[in-house]
Formats: C-alpha cells, sequence, structure tokens
C-alpha cells in the first residue's frame, strides 16, 4: 500500500510542488535571511569583561536562574554574582538599599504583586522601554509580543512605563482530588456558589476529609479573597479610579463565600493556616478541593511527599456570578536606576526571560513562564511530571488572569488590615462590620501613601 | 607599732581613697576606649531611637518632626494596647511555670540517685537547640489534623486540639513551647543556688524535729530566693523579648491572637517600614523592660541573704 501511494504522485505534481517552493522561497529567504543575520550580528560581547550583582529570590526559579549563568557568560563574556534571599528579607533588603540610593546589585527580581507600585514611585528601577528600542543592546529575537497578557500587565506601570521583564506568573485555580470527586460521582465546580455543594458533598469530618481547604492566616488570606471577588468582575481597588471596592455589596458576597467555605468544609484550625498547612492537607488526602497558586503543584505529584500522586486535578478557577479570572501574580527582572552596568545588566535580563531559559522553567516543573511560546514548545509539556490538564489550566488561567492583589504601595498593609478582619470572620464576626472597619482603617494610609 | 609597714601600707590607701580625684592627670585616657564603644554601640543608638520616635519618618519618604504625636496615636491604636495585654499575658505565664516547674526540677535533680547525670543532661537539651528550628518542628506537631500531638491525645481517649490554630489556645500553647525550652536554664540557675547552700540550718532543725515540708518551706526556700530571683530577673526579660518562636509558629495569629508587641513591632518596622511609629513602640517597650527590671532587682536585694 505505502509503495502504491508513493507511485501515485506524479512527475507532474513533483514538478508543480517544486515550483511553488521555489516561489515561496524566493518570497520568505529574504526575511529569514535577514532575521538570521541580524540574529547573527547581534553583539553579545559588547560588554564583555563587565561583572554584575544580581539579587534574586529564593526559589527554584532563581536556582534555574543561576545554572544558566555559566552560558551567559560564556555568551557575552559577563560574570555573574548573584544572591538568592528568603522573600521576606529580599523585599527589606531592596526597601533599605534602593532608599539608601545606592545599592549593591545592578539586577533585581521584584515581586510585582507588592513591589510594583512602590519600585516605580521610589525611582528604584530604569523604564525598559528606551533598552527595548535600541536596536544596538536589544536581541532582534527578544520578541516582547510573546510575553503574556497577564505578565505584561503586571510589568507595565500606569503611564505605560516597563519598569521590569515579567519572568514568572502565578495564577490562583483549584486544585482537586480526582479520586474522591469520582468516588462519590461529583463533576468539578461549574461556578464559585457551586463550590460550597462540591465541597458540601465532599466533606467527610468522621473520616477526616474535608471538603475544601484555603489560607486562612491573615496576610496571606487576601487572594483567597480576592479571587472570589473577581468572580463580581471587581478589584480590591479599581486600578482606574483607585475607588475602594472593599466594603461594598460584591466584597461582603466574596467575604461571605470565604467565611463559609473556611468554616463549615475546611479542617480544624484554617483560621491558622498558610498555604504550606493547606498544601500538606490536601497532599495527605485530607481535603478535596485547594483554592491556592499553581505554583504549589510540584510537591503534589512527588511520591516521596505526597498520596496524591496521579489523582491530582488541576481546574481553572470556576466562574463567579459576574466574570471568569484567575487571581495572577508575578516576578519580573529589573535594573537598579544606580547601577552603572546597565548595557550588561540588559544583556542578564534578556538572556534569562528569552525563549529557552522560560522553556526550562516550564521543563523543571519550577512555575508559569511569562512567556507564551513556552507552552508551545511540545518538548516543554512532554518531558514534565505534570499531566496535560495542568498545562490546560495555566494557559486557561493566561487567558483570564487578573491582579490578585492591588498596585499600590501600602500592599503590606492592606494584607494585614483585610487580612485581620477576614480572619475575625472565622471567629464568627459578621463580615459586613469586618470590613467596613477595615475599610475605614485602611483608607487613610491609602491617601497618605498617595500623597507622600 | 604604728610604723609597722602593714599599717603604713592601710593609711596610705586610705588616704588615696580620700583624695579627690585628680583631672589633671591622664588617667581617663585608660578610659576612653571603652567610653567610645559605649556611646557609639549604646547611647548614640538609644538617643538616635527616641530623635526617630518624634519624627514621621516611612523608609523611602521624608522625615517630618511631629512632637509626640507618634505616641499618641500608639495609645489610640487599639492593635497596639491588644498587643501590650498579650505582651503582658504571655509573659507572666512564660516566667511563673517556667520558675515553678524549674524549682521542681531543681529540687529533684538536687538529690542523689542512679543515673542522676545522665537525666539531668537530657532535661537541658531542649535549652541547646535553636529557637528557629524548635518552632519549626513545634509547628509541624501542632498541624490539627496531621500533627503527632493530636494523633498522642487520640491515643489516650482526648479530643483533639487546635494548638495554635485557634484564637483561643494559641497563646497557653506557645508558652508551652516556651517552658519546655527554658525551664531547664531556670533549674540550671537554681541547682547552682542549692549547691552553695549552708549545711547547718538542716542540722539544726533535724535535731529540733522539723519534717521534710518545714525543712523547705522554712530553710531552703528563703535560701533559694536570691536565685530565684536571678532566674526571675533573666526569665521576664527573655519572655518579654521572644519574637522567634512567636513569629515562626503562629506569625501573631489567628488574626491578631498572639500579636505580641514585638510582632507589632516587626510589623510597623519591617513590613510597614513605618520607623518613626516603629521607634516610639521601642521608646515604650524599652521604658517598660527597664522599669520592671528595677522592681525585680530592687526585690532581689529585699531577698538577699549571701552577700
Amino acid at each position: 500500500m505505502t509503495d502504491k501511494r508513493t507511485s501515485d504522485v506524479t512527475r507532474r505534481q513533483l514538478l508543480q510542488t517544486g515550483a511553488s517552493l521555489s516561489v515561496l522561497g524566493a518570497v520568505g529567504a529574504p526575511a529569514i535571511i535577514s532575521a538570521a543575520n541580524a540574529q547573527s550580528s547581534f553583539n553579545w560581547k559588547q560588554a564583555a569583561g563587565q561583572q554584575i550583582d544580581v539579587m534574586l529570590v529564593k526559589n527554584p526559579r532563581s536556582d534555574l536562574l543561576q545554572a544558566a549563568e555559566k552560558e551567559f557568560t560564556e555568551l557575552t563574556g559577563i560574570k555573574v554574582s548573584s544572591e538568592q534571599i528568603p522573600e521576606q528579607q529580599q523585599r527589606q533588603k531592596a526597601m533599605i538599599e534602593f532608599s539608601s540610593g545606592r545599592p549593591t546589585f545592578d539586577v533585581t527580581m521584584l515581586a510585582l504583586h507588592v513591589q510594583k507600585r512602590l519600585a516605580y514611585k521610589g525611582k528604584w528601577v530604569e523604564d525598559l522601554r528606551p533598552f527595548i528600542d535600541n536596536p544596538a543592546i536589544t536581541n532582534p529575537n527578544f520578541d516582547l509580543a510573546d510575553f503574556s497578557a497577564a505578565g505584561m500587565n503586571f510589568a507595565r506601570q500606569a503611564d505605560g512605563a516597563l519598569t521590569t521583564i515579567p519572568h514568572f506568573v502565578d495564577f490562583w485555580m483549584l486544585y482537586y482530588n480526582k479520586e474522591m470527586f469520582d468516588k462519590k460521582g461529583v463533576a468539578y465546580p461549574t461556578s464559585m456558589e457551586n463550590i460550597i455543594k462540591v465541597a458540601q458533598q465532599l466533606n467527610d469530618p468522621s473520616n477526616g476529609v474535608y471538603g475544601f481547604v484555603s489560607r486562612g492566616l491573615k496576610n496571606a488570606n487576601i487572594p483567597v479573597w480576592t479571587s472570589w471577588l473577581l468572580g463580581q468582575g471587581l478589584e480590591t481597588i479599581d486600578p482606574a479610579t483607585g475607588k475602594l471596592n472593599t466594603d461594598g455589596e460584591a466584597a461582603i458576597w466574596a467575604a461571605t463565600l470565604y467565611r463559609d467555605l473556611n468554616k463549615n468544609y475546611a479542617p480544624p484550625g484554617t483560621i491558622g493556616f498558610n498555604w504550606n498547612e493547606c498544601q500538606t492537607s490536601f497532599m495527605q488526602g485530607r481535603a478535596a478541593m485547594w483554592l491556592d497558586g499553581i505554583g504549589f503543584a510540584t510537591p503534589l505529584e512527588d511520591p516521596t511527599k505526597s498520596k496524591v500522586v496521579g489523582k491530582v486535578g488541576y481546574g481553572v478557577t470556576p466562574p463567579g456570578p459576574k466574570a471568569h479570572h484567575s487571581a495572577t501574580f508575578a516576578d519580573g527582572l529589573g535594573i537598579s536606576r544606580a547601577s552603572t552596568k546597565k548595557t550588561a545588566a540588559w544583556l542578564y535580563i534578556q538572556f534569562m526571560t528569552g525563549k529557552k531559559e522560560q522553556i526550562a522553567m516550564l521543563k523543571a516543573g519550577a512555575g508559569c513562564p511569562a512567556r507564551m511560546s513556552a507552552f508551545a514548545d511540545p518538548e516543554a509539556t512532554k518531558s514534565s511530571t505534570f499531566s496535560k490538564q495542568y498545562f490546560d489550566c495555566l494557559q486557561s488561567s493566561a487567558k483570564i488572569g487578573r491582579p490578585g492583589l492591588p498596585q499600590i504601595i501600602p500592599v503590606t498593609e492592606f494584607r494585614d488590615i483585610f487580612g485581620v478582619a477576614l480572619t475575625n470572620t472565622l471567629s464568627g464576626a459578621d463580615p459586613a462590620a469586618e470590613l467596613k472597619k477595615a475599610t475605614e482603617i485602611f483608607k487613610p494610609v491609602l491617601e497618605k501613601s498617595e500623597q507622600g | 607599732m604604728t610604723d609597722s609597714p602593714a599599717l603604713a601600707a592601710s593609711a596610705s590607701s586610705r588616704k588615696l581613697a580620700e583624695k579627690p580625684y585628680d583631672f589633671s592627670r591622664k588617667y581617663w585616657l585608660f578610659a576612653l576606649p571603652a567610653v567610645i564603644v559605649v556611646l557609639s554601640v549604646i547611647v548614640f543608638p538609644w538617643l538616635f531611637t527616641v530623635f526617630m520616635s518624634v519624627n514621621d519618618w516611612k523608609i523611602g519618604g521624608g522625615m517630618d518632626f511631629v512632637g509626640l504625636d507618634n505616641f499618641r496615636t500608639l495609645i489610640a491604636d487599639e492593635r497596639f494596647r491588644e498587643s501590650l495585654f498579650i505582651t503582658i499575658y504571655f509573659t507572666i505565664l512564660a516566667v511563673i511555670i517556667p520558675i515553678v516547674l524549674g524549682t521542681v526540677a531543681a529540687l529533684v535533680f538536687h538529690r542523689e540517685f542512679p543515673f542522676r547525670g545522665l537525666l539531668r543532661t537530657i532535661f537541658v537539651m531542649p535549652m541547646m537547640a535553636t529557637p528557629v528550628a524548635v518552632a519549626l518542628v513545634w509547628k509541624m506537631m501542632f498541624h490539627p489534623q496531621l500533627g503527632v500531638l493530636n494523633y498522642l491525645l487520640s491515643l489516650v481517649g482526648i479530643s483533639p486540639s487546635e494548638w495554635v490554630f485557634s484564637t483561643s489556645t494559641v497563646i497557653p500553647t506557645l508558652v508551652m513551647v516556651e517552658v519546655w525550652h527554658w525551664t531547664p536554664l531556670v533549674m540550671l540557675i537554681l541547682l547552682g543556688g542549692l549547691a552553695g547552700m549552708p549545711t547547718e540550718p538542716y542540722e539544726s532543725a533535724k535535731i529540733d524535729g522539723a519534717n521534710s515540708w518545714q525543712m523547705f518551706r522554712f530553710i531552703t526556700l528563703p535560701l533559694l530566693w536570691p536565685y530565684i530571683m536571678i532566674a526571675l530577673v533573666i526569665r521576664t526579660i527573655d519572655a518579654l523579648k521572644v519574637f522567634d518562636i512567636i513569629f515562626v509558629i503562629s506569625e501573631g495569629g489567628p488574626g491578631t491572637a498572639s500579636e505580641t508587641l514585638n510582632i507589632f513591632l516587626y510589623l510597623q518596622a519591617f513590613q510597614f517600614y513605618k520607623i518613626g511609629y516603629s521607634s516610639a513602640v521601642v521608646v515604650i517597650f524599652f521604658t517598660i523592660i527597664v522599669a520592671l527590671s528595677l522592681v525585680l532587682l530592687y526585690v532581689r536585694q529585699k531577698t538577699k541573704w549571701n552577700a
């Protein structure tokens, strides 16, 4: 059969195909050659001999960045001295060093959901647009359009300035135990309200199994509430007007959903749970659903730590009454304004946020890369330990991503004040009264931060 | 006799002591390094903290003199008042319980019995552990669903507790960790006291027909008071300063249920970067610690018998 099919191709067809390819080649070749020339003519060695200092946050993605330093040095001749610092300490170090005006690093990783406004208002980092527009220092293959809208939305300031290049994006989604769902014949929740019904069906405290788990600890619990609020089509602070949406009907609805799920269907003690206690409960098969960032997925598929390997479902956050969004968080890389080696720093950022490194992040299961092209690479999704559903969840969430925290300077105060209010609802306080009180406390803090 | 060398030396030293300090001599040069160190590492930071406490200064922003506004705001701040109350509550429990248990342990380990040395070493071990490491291990054990403590309770038919994951039990649970960690220190201080006690009062009491309780109540305890007071001063200062264990285990939560002054201070200074406001907290906190220490030292002077 095969031979016959081959012999079906006539000489005329072969000639036609050949001619078509020649025409296509004649049209396309200049563009391809031009791109190749541009790529080959890009001078990666223009800052050779320099050394840059890089401040990173301690996490698996920074491990990958450090692993790629050798290759970067071989390509550019730039030496890299990098340091990974635990998240909280890194934020303090950045704040103190940038405020001093003499930071000890040229490149810094920034948690955009916390430091974005602060970095811009404090003039910590360079606007990268002039760097991108300068062909002498920007690799023609850099392809800014490849970065997901969710990542770029975080990296870009309100006036259009691009102060960081997004490196990692985290989406909030719903982990679920497929085995528990199948056993009780329950389908994945179709809406936010439906989560309560599903949690109720799967809740079995007598056997130590609970229908739902999410963070209850103050500060850490804010993204749970904002995830529900996004289902009403609202962010806690309107990005356009700066209006607080924290004590209206939608906010109260979201806080009530937070309270009902965590109080009625979650394990005892959820009021003090951060992500790691939630992860432990889910990983040990004690919770049917867990709302949190997809960045915490890796240990769930580790047989040495988890009892739910292969049973984990990765669901996109269900739609709310008015909208369908996934709360999003992101990290980016920026160049210190005080740096005297900005070209070398920019080359570092280009390399580390390049397609190859972003694919490496996906392959390693170290989180969701900011570049969409990483998902198009079949090797990246095939070589991972995660199921196809994990990657589908990532891609679907990327399309509906919206910031999970307000993009303001006093974001830590916001998390603290509203975090306490939400925690109080788990001890029996009224959500409306708590949110009203928290809003009254926070309003002057926000106003002062915008004035100062 | 008056010409003997000993008396002459004594007279000379008395004369020297009576002589007013001679500033023309440059003896003070020898004290200068110590004075510089004390001024730079104790006096200057303290004065600078007081200076910052009367300014409105947020890292990254300007500094404005506000007088006593920070103190007024603090007194009106419900979170501050609540954290002050929690600090006092935590301190009282974290001082009294280790003192009582440490005294009992010292009395037990002061007696001769087989394997005393080995058991004493085991008892002292918690004190050697790093607080953060201790806190991490306890935190795992407190997990309401998967922690070993609730498993142990289930073995003896006691219903599970929420430990640090409940607003009502978080402080007693944190005190439990503190007691486990620092009772050995109290025991060591008191063991030192017991070892140095005179034996004569006990011999007299025996002759007079006193029983064990009477000997403890009327001899051991009064003689031990100065050492208990030392332990009390050390424990009070330590308990007031505790940060690491609370921060790692409960982060001041649930809600603000275990937010002591130190956690409140950390939030204001290192999370919200309100340096002026947090300096005002430091000034108040420092005043409380100094006042309390002075009271305890005064009481200690009153109980002293071996000076």
